[in-house]
Parts: structure tokens; C-alpha cells; sequence
């Protein structure tokens, strides 16, 4: 191997240059500026680059944990990091997308250094939770992650933008303190903060009483609902996921593309990684429940969309009920619903980003987001037209698209496990086209009467560079999709395997026990 | 040689959409038509060829997830041979006639805009997608053609971007799609639920384990193969604009004239059609979906024919024309002569696109003025486009001479095919296609009717319209014309020409469709199996017999299957002779009604309309069917969006929230004045502070234990 701590290196390069930045950077004139956004594209292509090694030394074939690295820390607790299918794609995800966030915000002339250091600090914390593996690393990654968010919704955002960080602040901590509490049962039980060992450990689910109430799945229910809470408010779910819509109104461009295509799937991930494999026989149990749950966001959410007058909102309740495609996957627990569960995070995280990205090119030139304000963009702006138009398809779920294949496999995955279910889910791909089109149509078609609209110019240079990757991943994605499921698939697969174990055996234990009280 | 075809297109549009500008308008149109012309010489070859054995071609690995498993890949046998000649023809046709068409355009600015290159390349995507979907070789890849057909359907029909109501029709015909694939959709996850995969052949082979299982599906226990076909078909209703889903279709008449003839006459709204025939090994399992599809096709035919009867846009009567044909094409399906069904659609082909691109030839001579109530007495303004129209008329109507057959029926295109469905429909004698048999003929008159209408509004009698455009009314240019004489062949010669194989004789279908083959092949088998089977037991010869009688075909070798207890179409050759003229009568009673209407006495449709008000408007409106779907749908969905949003997340859980956090509320508005000035920093460190002595308490508790 290369290097033995690449999967470190990759983390925390943008630590590093934000590091540097904040000790070296003096001043607030235009050079510093410049050197600041530089150095902090230099930092993240840097990680990008050191990534691509992970991807190539990274053995598909093998499900187990890789580049493992482990030490010791500070407090007795134990530094360990290391991927495996699940989680290196969102590794790859977040290397490959910070680079552009960076350049999407050139133009932002406010505490130029300042923002820079947010994001190359959320960086280092995000992928720090993709790699962590110990509880406790986790929990500081991904609690920490609140925090530069936090500040670049609270300074760089809109006029609301004290109301909506802390919207977003108090929902997501409500969440975290409950699974801290679970956390340091688990450990308790456990006796170990290896997520790797606790991958292997088996949590109890006898049945419970606790203050009279009689708890089925026992421990593993109540740990299990504590990671939801904190989960499902990350993703965000419905009934909780009013925050999101204002967190993007608030957030400056880069803000809403960073929160849309990777925060929101740290809750994806943690299903993946906690709530299934640890706990079985509780996700078991209230997977109906999830999958109701999912199917509700998704028309739910998908007619509010319908609705809105803000561009950014439209767009975020349009993440939501996308995400209720992810949730639902993970919980008809069966292959095509976990891949396809995967694969729509990562599709989502290219195409929701370059949304926000669309809404961003024509805010800076208008300074507004909202959809009355515009209307015949196509006259004057042809190439955006196009460009916005190939990722509403991509929303939408055409197929040829990225988007497809994960609406297309997460609802194979939920008809196996719910016909209802998977019916009611179904609707939002009218929906979505009621909500997108519509949308699409009120900005770009129609003629150009609107005299503010009448000198707008189409986008320059560095916009369509910064459009460029993000379509040939959607594009490549929707024709060979491949690329991504054999790498996820062997993890899955190794995942869904224990699930199925532990069921199997819980069922066997359960029918013992049910015997033995017989007798 | 047939990736080439599907490959040559998508080549084309790419060039022409985004080369342009290198190489010019006129290089960028010449270069998509080029490769459409080429996609259709090499398409008559490979169908003129074809041996009716069924080719497959890997191109490429698509969506693979445990056992479900897609490719990129060309399935080529006759059905898609068929469809392979008739989307290049008309394609490259509708191309060549775009040159004229399109050369100048009021709703663009000429100098400045470029519209020219962007309409060929989303015709020559919407022929990549459309030929992608016939040549599917599983169910994925069929709904990427079928959502790709799709996509390139709203770009056309939006193509002037700037009438509203070319975007509104756009995203109607999306969305109303939409529902289409809602269905279609949740039949591909019942198949591969049912049968773990998704391709053809395994599909096929499936078919008669599929016909006696069961399925869970919703709020009970149904029968497997019945919920799949009539999910897949509503797909097909949705793309094939069959009545309840048929709203989009008139008005998709927005687009620019080429597209309604090659998107929304020819070739993509067939595809419903081919969709329920390509799944016929399926079908013919599922009698109650067959009949369901027997009567919504037949339903359509007539609903959209008596719409069709009042309607004043020409194009929007063509558009009705079309949908009312579609329902034929169901009904044959339906009743399980899939042969016959896609007779129709092939022949259907011809005369439609002729008479949309005549339709098109009228309205470029007369300034885009698509109201018939101001044409009148063109015929000696553009006897050209008037003689290309009436050849389609006779051909949509169905004119021959009945009871002649020398070696084939002679009559045109229509004649031939539209009866053959007819005496099929009545050859298959379950009350569904009784009704459609009546439902049929009926809709035969009333369509003689629309079209003689058309006719005589359109070129005889005075000159209603505008003066100035009467008389400078011309007929158009070579570019245009051609295309009209190459359909005016097919609209003449199809139905006569391939009456045998599609209808003439069982032997001839099958022989044609690949059937015969398989059968053969088959029989090898079964002949060795019963070799096997006489070894072992001296009285497992008799057995080995009977199954050689039941396996007289097998669902999904050949292009299409038809069960051993289906004799419609044998039986249609032995229909009563009142039943084979009935369609030949009511053709004339249309054409004697519309003489006697429109050119004896023009003023009795006005007093009629005056007489039978309600009537009158209730088919001009068609069925008031947008209105109560707005009443019921779209305003609903509207209201529900906004109270979700107001009420359910502002109220309830936004409320909620609040009133839980109400002892916090406070605190945050105090500090949002000092966060503004930096103070949030402040606020940031006690909040790292607090995490590390959250985790500093755990690790100790832990180390406790």
C-alpha cells in the first residue's frame, strides 16, 4: 500500500490548509481574498487527488473494513479509521464535490477567509464521518459538523438566517443528545467503542418493561430509536424536516449545496451503519413503520413543492421527499433497496447540488430566489436553460440519468417489502415531474418580459466549469451505473447477510423461549 | 448492423445540437437527416431480411443489484423489425419535410435565433429514444425509450417557448405520461417480485407459472399475471392516449406540425401498442386484462371519434382521428390477434403521418391559420397537398371494394387492416369484443364522417377566410412534397401488399412473426424428450404425445405468442358476409352524411349545432373531461400543497416545535442581536466546549463500568 494512514491524509488536508490559513493569512484586501480561495481550491483538490488513491488501492471484491488505521488518543480513547463499500463512496463523494463548492463561491467578497476556513473545516469533520470507527470519533465528527454549518448559515446567510441556524441548531442537537445517551449505553453493554467490534456484538432484544410499558426488541428498540431520532432528523424525514427548508432559504449558495448533497446524508449513513446492522431486531420490527413514514414524505413533501414561490425551498422539499426514497430503501432491507438506497444518495448529492447551484448562478445576478421574479431566462441564457434543464430531468428520475437507477432500485426494493408502500412512493415520480416542469417552466420558458431580466447574461466561463463534472457524473451514472454498485454491493450483500442471521436467529430464540414457557 | 440503426440518430442529434455553430444550420440539418436516412436504409434491409429468428446484442452492463440484472442490449425480431421500418421511414421523411417547414417560423426571430438545429436534433433524439424502446431487449431499457420518447415529446411540443400555452401542453403531456408510467412502473416491480427478472425472455418463459400464481398486491390477494398486464397497460394507456389518459394527446397539437405527425401520429403513440403485443406471451394468460383492454380500446375509438366530429382546429380533428385509431389497435390486441393490431399500426403509419404532413402543407400555404372555418375551396390553390390528403382520407376511412380478394383484399392502406380488426373483433365472440365490434363499426362511420369533413372544409366550397391569404395561398415546396408522395404509396399499397403475413393465413403469421421456427425447434425437443421418456417407461410414449399437441407454441419464441385456445384469428376469415361490409357501409353512410352536411347543404351543420345545444357542446368540449379533471385532480393537489405546507408544516409541526422550545425562544432572540456582531464565534466555542465535556463524561462513566 501506498501510505499507511491515507484514509487520515485524505481527512485532513483541508484541516490542514485551513490551519494554515488561519495562522498565515493576514489582511482583508483583495490578495488575501484571492490567496485565500486559492490556497482553500489547492486544500480540497488536494484531498481529491489523495482520494483517488483510496479508490484504486480500494478491493471491491472484499466487504470488510480497508485502509484501517488505529491508534491511541487522548483520554484512553482510541483513534480508528478505515471504509468499506458503504462508506467510501461518500468519502469520494465529498472529495470530489468540495473542490467545486469552493469555486461557486468566488465571487463572496464578505470575511472571505473566515468562510473558507468553514468549509475546509467541515470538510475534514464530514469525512471524518464516513470514516470513523469508533463511536466516540463519530460522535465528535458528527456533531462537530454542526458547528461550521451552523456559522456559515448564521454569517454568510440571508435575512432570516438567525432564525434558521438556530432552527436548524435546535433540531439536530435534540436528536444528538439522545444518541449520545445511546452511545454510552451501547458502550456499557458493549463494553467496547469499536464500531467494528459492535458491528459483531449482539445487543439484547429481549423483551423490556420499563416505568410499565412493555418494550418489544427490548434494548436494541430503544437504541435504535435514539439513533433514529438523531438520524432522521439528519436526513431529514418527515414529520421533522422543517428545518431544511429554511436552513436553505438562509444558506449562501456553497452552504445549500454542501448541506444538500453531503450533510443529509450522514443520516443515510448512519442507518447504514448503526441502525440496521447493530440493531436488527428492532429495525425489523419497525421497518413498516420507516416505510410509512418514507412514502408520507414523499408525497407529502412532494406537494408542498408544488406550491412554492421560493426557488431554494422548492428544491429542498424536493431533497426531502428524495431522501424518503433513501429511508425506505434501507428499510425494505433486501439488496436492490439498500444498493438502490446508496446509489440515490449519491446520485442526489451531484444533482441536488448542481440545483443549487442553478438557483445560485441566476441569484447572483439577480439577487433574488424568487420564481415570480424570473420567467424567459431561455432567450437570454441558452446554456444555463440547457444546464438546468438536464438536471431537472435528472430530479425528475429519467432514465439515462443518475437519478433513475436510484428511484428504480429503492422501489423494487420497497415492493418486495411493501406493496402499499412502494404504490404511495410511486406517485412522486408524477409528482416530482408536476413540481420540476413547473418550476422549470415559470424560470426558463416563456418570452422575456420582465424588464429587470432584460440585460442578464449567461453563464460565464467558470459557472460552466463548475456545471462540467457534475454532468458527466450524472450522465455517466445514469448509462453505467456499474461503477458504483460493484463497489457497494459486496458490503451490502456481507450486510444484508448478518441482518438476515440475526433474524433468523432471533426468530430461533424467540420460538425456544416461546416452547420452554410452554412446557 | 442494427446498432448502427439505433446508434445513427442519437449520432446525428449530437452532432446537430451542440455542433452547429462549428459547422453551420444547413451542415448541421443535413447531417441529423443524413443519419436518419441512413438509420431507414439499413432498417428496410435488416426487416426485408430478417428470417424471423429472434437476435440479441450486448452493448453494454446497465443496472445490476443482486439478482436483478439489466444490459444495454438490442433484441431485434420481428415486431421490432416492423417498428424499425416504420419510426426511420417516417423519421427521415418528417425530416426531409422539416427543411421546408421549418424555414421560417413567425414565433422566431430569424435573423437571430437558431431554432432550426435544436428542432432536428430533439427529432433525431426522440428517434434514438423511440428506437431504443422497440429494441429492448428487457423492461428497463424499454422505459428508458418509453420516458425517453417522453422527454423529447415535452421538448417538442414546447418548441416555441414562448406561447404559454406550448409549455402548458408540454408539461401536460409530461406529466399525464406520468400516470401512464405510474402503472407501467409498478408492473416492472411485480414482474421482478414475481419473477426475479426482468428480461424478455425470462419474462416469457415465466408466463404460464405466472398465469396460476398468486400475488399480494395492495389490500389483497390477486392474481399475478392479471395485476401485471393491466399495470403495464396502463403504461400504454398513458402513451398511447387511451381514454381516461388521453387528455394530453390534442393538445400536444402545440408543437410545430412535423412532430405531431412523427411523435404523436406515427410512432411514439403507438408504443402502447407495441408494449401490450411485445408482452403477448403475457397477455394471453390474463383474460380480465385482455377484456379491460378490449373495452377501454374500444371506448377510445368512439369517444374520440364523436370529439372528432365538431371539432374546428384541423389538426386537433387529426389528433382525436388518432386517438380513436389507437383504440382499434387495442381492441386487436386485446382480443389477442396481436398480428393484426400491429397491421394496423403499420398501415396506420402511413396514412397518418400523410394526412398530419398534408395537414401541415395546408396550414404552411395558408400562414398557420389552423382553423377549417376559414379554409374552404384550397383544392385549386395546392392540388398537390389536396390530392396527397385525399389519398389518406380514403385510406383512414377504409375505402376498397369489399368481397374482392385476389390473393389479398383490394382497397387502400386502412380498407384493409381496419377491417381485418373489425372481423377479428367479431370472430372473438366474449361480450367485451361484441361490444367493441359495435363500438367499432359505429366509430368506422363516424370517422368517415370527421375525415370527409375535413376534406370538404378544408378544399371545396367558397372561401371562408381572410381574402388576402386565400389568394396567396400556394402549394408547397419539392422538400415537402416529396415526403407526401412516399407516404401516398404506403397509405395506397401497405394494407395490400402485407395482408398476408400480419392477417391472411395462420401459417403466414406465424411464419412471419418467427412463430413457426420456434415451433419447429420445439418440437426437435420434444421429440427428443419423448425418445427420453419412451427409454424409461414403455407407456411415457402416450404422454410425450399429448405434450407434443400443447406445445404448439411457446410463449416467447417467435415475436409473438398466441395460446393454443386462441382461434380469432382463423376464425376471422369465416365471419358472416353483413359483418365484412359493415365497416364498407358505415364508411359510406360517414361519406354521404358529411356530402349531404358540408357540401349540399353548409348550413345544416350550424342549425343541427343550434338544435342539439347540449350535445353540441358537450363534444366540443370533449366530454368536459380536462374540467372535471381539474375539479377533481389538479385543484385538489393545489389546495393540498398549500394546506400541507401553511397549516401542516407551519402550524402543526413548526407550531409543535415551538411550543416545546417555548422556554428557549427567548434566550435565541436575545442572542440573535449579539450573534450579528460576531458574537456567534462566542457562541461556537462553548458549544465545542460542551461536546468535549459531554465525551470527557461518557469516556469516564465508561471507564467506570
Amino acid at each position: 500500500m501506498l501510505f499507511d494512514n491515507l484514509l487520515s491524509i485524505v481527512t485532513f488536508i483541508p484541516l490542514i490548509g485551513a490551519a494554515i490559513m488561519a495562522l498565515f493569512l493576514r489582511g482583508d484586501d483583495e490578495a488575501a481574498q484571492a490567496n485565500a480561495k486559492w490556497l482553500a481550491l489547492a486544500a480540497t483538490t488536494a484531498s481529491f487527488l489523495a482520494s483517488l488513491f483510496l479508490l484504486t488501492g480500494f478491493d471491491a471484491s472484499n466487504p470488510d473494513f480497508q485502509f484501517v488505521e488505529e491508534s491511541d488518543w487522548i483520554l484512553g480513547l482510541t483513534y480508528k479509521m478505515g471504509v468499506d463499500g458503504i462508506s467510501i463512496l461518500f468519502v469520494m463523494l465529498t472529495t470530489f464535490l468540495m473542490p467545486i463548492v469552493i469555486l461557486s463561491c468566488w465571487e463572496v467578497t464578505h470575511r472571505v477567509k473566515e468562510y473558507m476556513i468553514a468549509f475546509l473545516i467541515l470538510e475534514t469533520l464530514m469525512l471524518g464521518v464516513f470514516c470513523a470507527l469508533d463511536l466516540v470519533l463519530f460522535y465528535l465528527f458528527f456533531e462537530g459538523g454542526l458547528i461550521p454549518m451552523f456559522l456559515i448559515i448564521g454569517i454568510w446567510g440571508g435575512k432570516e438566517r438567525i432564525y434558521a441556524s438556530f432552527k436548524f441548531f435546535l433540531y439536530t442537537f435534540f436528536g444528538s443528545v439522545l444518541m449520545l445517551v445511546a452511545m454510552i449505553a451501547m458502550y456499557v453493554d458493549a463494553g467496547t467503542t469499536d464500531i467494528a467490534a459492535l458491528l459483531n456484538h449482539n445487543f439484547s432484544s429481549e423483551v423490556l418493561d420499563v416505568w410499565g410499558f412493555t418494550i418489544i426488541g427490548g434494548l436494541q428498540t430503544l437504541l435504535w430509536l435514539a439513533f433514529f431520532a438523531s438520524f432522521a432528523v439528519k436526513m431529514p424525514m418527515w414529520p421533522v424536516h422543517t428545518w431544511l427548508p429554511d436552513a436553505h432559504v438562509q444558506a449562501p449558495t456553497a452552504g445549500s449545496v454542501v448541506l444538500a448533497a453531503i450533510l443529509l446524508k450522514m443520516g443515510g449513513y448512519g442507518f447504514l451503519r448503526f441502525s440496521l446492522p447493530m440493531f436488527p431486531v428492532a429495525s425489523d420490527l419497525l421497518s413498516d413503520f420507516v416505510l410509512w413514514m418514507s412514502a408520507i414524505a414523499i408525497v407529502y413533501t412532494s406537494l408542498v413543492a408544488l406550491m412554492q414561490e421560493d426557488m431554494k425551498k422548492l428544491i429542498a422539499y424536493s431533497s426531502v421527499a428524495h431522501m424518503g426514497f433513501v429511508t425506505a430503501g434501507i428499510f425494505a432491507a433486501n439488496q436492490q433497496g439498500l444498493d438502490g438506497a446508496i446509489f440515490q444518495m449519491i446520485s442526489h448529492g451531484f444533482i441536488s447540488g448542481a440545483l443549487f447551484l442553478c438557483v445560485g448562478v441566476i441569484y447572483d445576478r439577480m439577487h433574488t430566489r424568487e420564481i415570480d421574479a424570473y420567467g424567459g431566462l431561455v432567450n437570454r441564457m441558452p446554456a444555463y436553460a440547457l444546464v438546468f434543464m438536464l438536471f431537472t430531468m435528472a430530479n425528475v428520475g429519467l432514465p439515462g440519468t443518475s437519478g433513475f437507477v436510484g428511484e428504480f432500485l429503492t422501489l423494487v426494493g420497497m415492493f418486495q417489502a411493501n406493496t402499499w408502500v412502494a404504490a404511495v412512493a410511486t406517485t412522486g415520480v408524477i409528482f416530482s415531474a408536476a413540481y420540476a416542469l413547473w418550476l422549470y417552466r415559470r424560470v426558463v420558458m416563456g418570452d422575456l418580459i420582465k424588464e429587470s431580466l432584460k440585460s442578464i447574461t449567461d453563464m460565464t466561463t467558470r459557472e460552466r466549469w463548475i456545471f462540467a463534472p457534475l454532468i458527466v457524473m450524472t450522465i455517466l451514472l445514469g448509462v453505467y451505473p456499474a461503477l458504483v454498485i460493484d463497489i457497494i454491493s459486496p458490503s451490502v450483500s456481507a450486510l444484508l447477510g448478518g441482518y438476515e442471521t440475526a433474524l433468523a436467529d432471533h426468530a430461533a430464540q424467540s420460538m425456544v423461549a416461546a416452547n420452554g414457557g410452554g412446557n | 448492423m442494427a446498432t448502427i440503426i439505433l446508434f445513427s440518430p442519437l449520432i446525428g442529434a449530437l452532432i446537430c445540437g451542440f455542433g452547429w455553430k462549428f459547422i453551420g444550420e444547413k451542415a448541421a440539418q443535413w447531417t441529423a437527416t443524413g443519419f436518419l436516412f441512413l438509420a431507414c436504409f439499413l432498417s428496410w434491409i435488416v426487416f426485408l431480411s430478417f428470417n424471423g429468428e429472434t437476435q440479441q446484442i450486448q452493448i453494454l452492463r446497465w443496472i445490476e443489484s443482486g439478482s436483478l440484472s439489466s444490459d444495454w442490449a438490442i433484441r431485434l425480431d420481428r415486431l421490432t423489425a416492423i417498428m424499425l421500418i416504420v419510426i426511420t421511414t417516417v423519421s427521415a421523411l418528417v425530416h426531409l419535410y422539416s427543411f421546408g417547414y421549418m424555414a421560417h417560423d413567425e414565433n422566431f426571430d430569424d435573423a437571430k435565433e437558431s431554432y432550426r438545429p435544436r428542432f432536428f436534433a430533439y427529432l433525431s433524439f426522440f428517434t434514438f429514444a423511440m428506437l431504443m424502446l422497440v429494441t429492448a431487449d428487457n423492461l428497463v431499457q424499454m422505459f428508458f425509450g418509453w420516458e425517453g420518447v417522453g422527454l423529447a415529446s415535452y421538448l417538442l411540443i414546447g418548441f416555441y417557448f414562448r406561447k404559454p400555452s406550448a409549455n402548458a401542453a408540454a408539461i401536460k403531456a409530461f406529466v399525464v405520461n406520468r400516470v401512464g408510467d405510474f402503472g407501467f412502473a409498478l408492473g416492472i416491480f411485480a414482474i421482478f417480485f414475481m419473477v426475479d427478472s426482468i428480461k424478455f425472455d425470462d419474462i416469457f418463459a415465466a408466463a404460464p407459472e405466472l398465469a396460476t400464481a398468486k400475488i399480494n398486491f395492495l389490500w389483497t390477494e390477486w392474481n399475478a399475471i392479471e395485476v401485471i398486464c393491466v399495470l403495464l397497460f396502463i403504461g400504454a394507456m398513458g402513451k398511447s392516449a387511451q381514454f381516461i389518459l388521453h387528455t394530453w394527446l390534442p393538445d400536444a397539437m402545440e408543437g410545430p406540425t412535423p412532430v405531431s405527425a412523427l411523435i404523436h401520429a406515427a410512432t411514439m403513440v403507438t408504443a402502447g401498442v407495441f408494449l401490450v403485443c411485445r408482452m403477448s406471451p403475457l397477455m394471453e394468460f390474463a383474460p380480465l386484462a385482455t377484456n379491460f383492454i378490449v373495452i377501454i380500446g374500444a371506448v377510445t375509438a368512439i369517444f374520440a371519434a364523436t370529439v372528432g366530429l365538431v371539432q374546428n382546429d384541423i389538426k386537433r380533428v387529426i389528433a382525436y382521428s388518432t386517438c380513436s385509431q389507437l383504440g382499434y389497435m387495442f381492441v386487436a390486441a386485446g382480443i389477442g390477434v396481436y398480428s393484426v393490431a400491429m397491421f394496423h399500426l403499420l398501415t396506420h403509419a402511413f396514412f397518418k403521418a400523410m394526412l398530419f404532413l398534408g395537414a401541415g402543407s395546408v396550414i404552411h400555404g395558408v400562414h398557420h391559420e389552423q382553423d377549417m372555418r376559414n379554409y374552404g375551396g384550397l383544392r385549386h390553390k395546392m392540388p398537390k397537398t389536396f390530392w396527397a390528403m385525399m389519398i389518406g382520407t380514403l385510406a383512414i376511412t377504409g375505402v376498397g371494394i369489399p368481397l374482392l380478394y385476389i390473393g389479398f383484399p383490394v382497397g387502400f392502406a386502412g380498407f384493409v387492416s381496419k377491417d381485418a380488426i373489425i372481423e377479428s373483433a367479431f370472430a372473438a365472440t366474449d361480450p367485451a369484443a361484441r361490444f367493441a365490434f359495435w363500438s367499432l363499426v359505429i366509430a368506422a362511420l363516424f370517422t368517415s364522417f370527421y375525415s370527409w369533413r375535413l376534406m370538404f372544409m378544408t378544399f371545396y366550397g367558397e372561401a371562408r377566410g381572410d381574402k388576402h391569404t386565400h389568394e396567396h395561398a400556394h402549394d408547397s415546396p419539392t422538400s415537402m412534397l416529396v415526403p407526401l408522395g412516399v407516404l401516398a404509396i404506403g397509405a395506397i399499397f401497405a394494407g395490400m401488399v402485407w395482408y398476408k403475413p400480419f392477417f391472411g393465413s395462420e401459417e403466414a403469421v406465424d411464419k412471419f412473426f418467427g412463430v413457426s421456427k420456434a415451433e419447429e425447434h420445439a418440437q426437435v425437443m420434444m421429440i427428443g424428450a419423448a425418445h427420453a421418456a419412451t427409454e424409461t417407461a414403455d407407456d411415457g410414449h402416450g404422454e410425450a404425445k399429448d405434450d407434443h399437441e400443447a406445445v404448439a407454441a411457446v410463449p416467447g419464441q417467435g415475436a409473438l405468442y398466441r395460446a393454443p385456445d386462441n382461434h380469432v384469428l382463423h376464425d376471422a376469415h369465416y365471419v358472416p358476409v353483413w359483418v365484412k361490409l359493415s365497416p364498407f357501409f358505415a364508411m359510406l353512410i360517414g361519406f354521404l352524411t358529411a356530402y349531404q352536411f358540408y357540401i349540399r347543404r353548409p348550413d345544416w351543420p350550424g342549425r343541427l349545432a343550434a338544435n342539439q345545444q347540449i350535445l353540441y357542446q358537450f363534444l366540443l368540449n370533449k366530454w368536459y373531461v380536462d374540467e372535471i379533471y381539474d375539479f377533481l385532480f389538479i385543484k385538489p393537489a393545489m389546495w393540498l400543497g398549500r394546506f400541507l405546507w401553511k397549516k401542516g408544516d407551519g402550524n402543526v409541526i413548526d407550531g409543535f416545535l415551538n411550543g416545546v422550545a417555548m422556554g428557549i425562544v427567548p434566550f435565541f432572540t436575545r442572542l440573535a442581536g449579539r450573534a450579528q456582531s460576531g458574537y456567534i464565534f462566542t457562541y461556537a466555542f462553548w458549544m465545542v466546549i460542551g461536546i468535549v465535556f459531554l465525551v470527557s463524561w461518557m469516556t469516564l462513566a465508561g471507564g467506570a463500568e
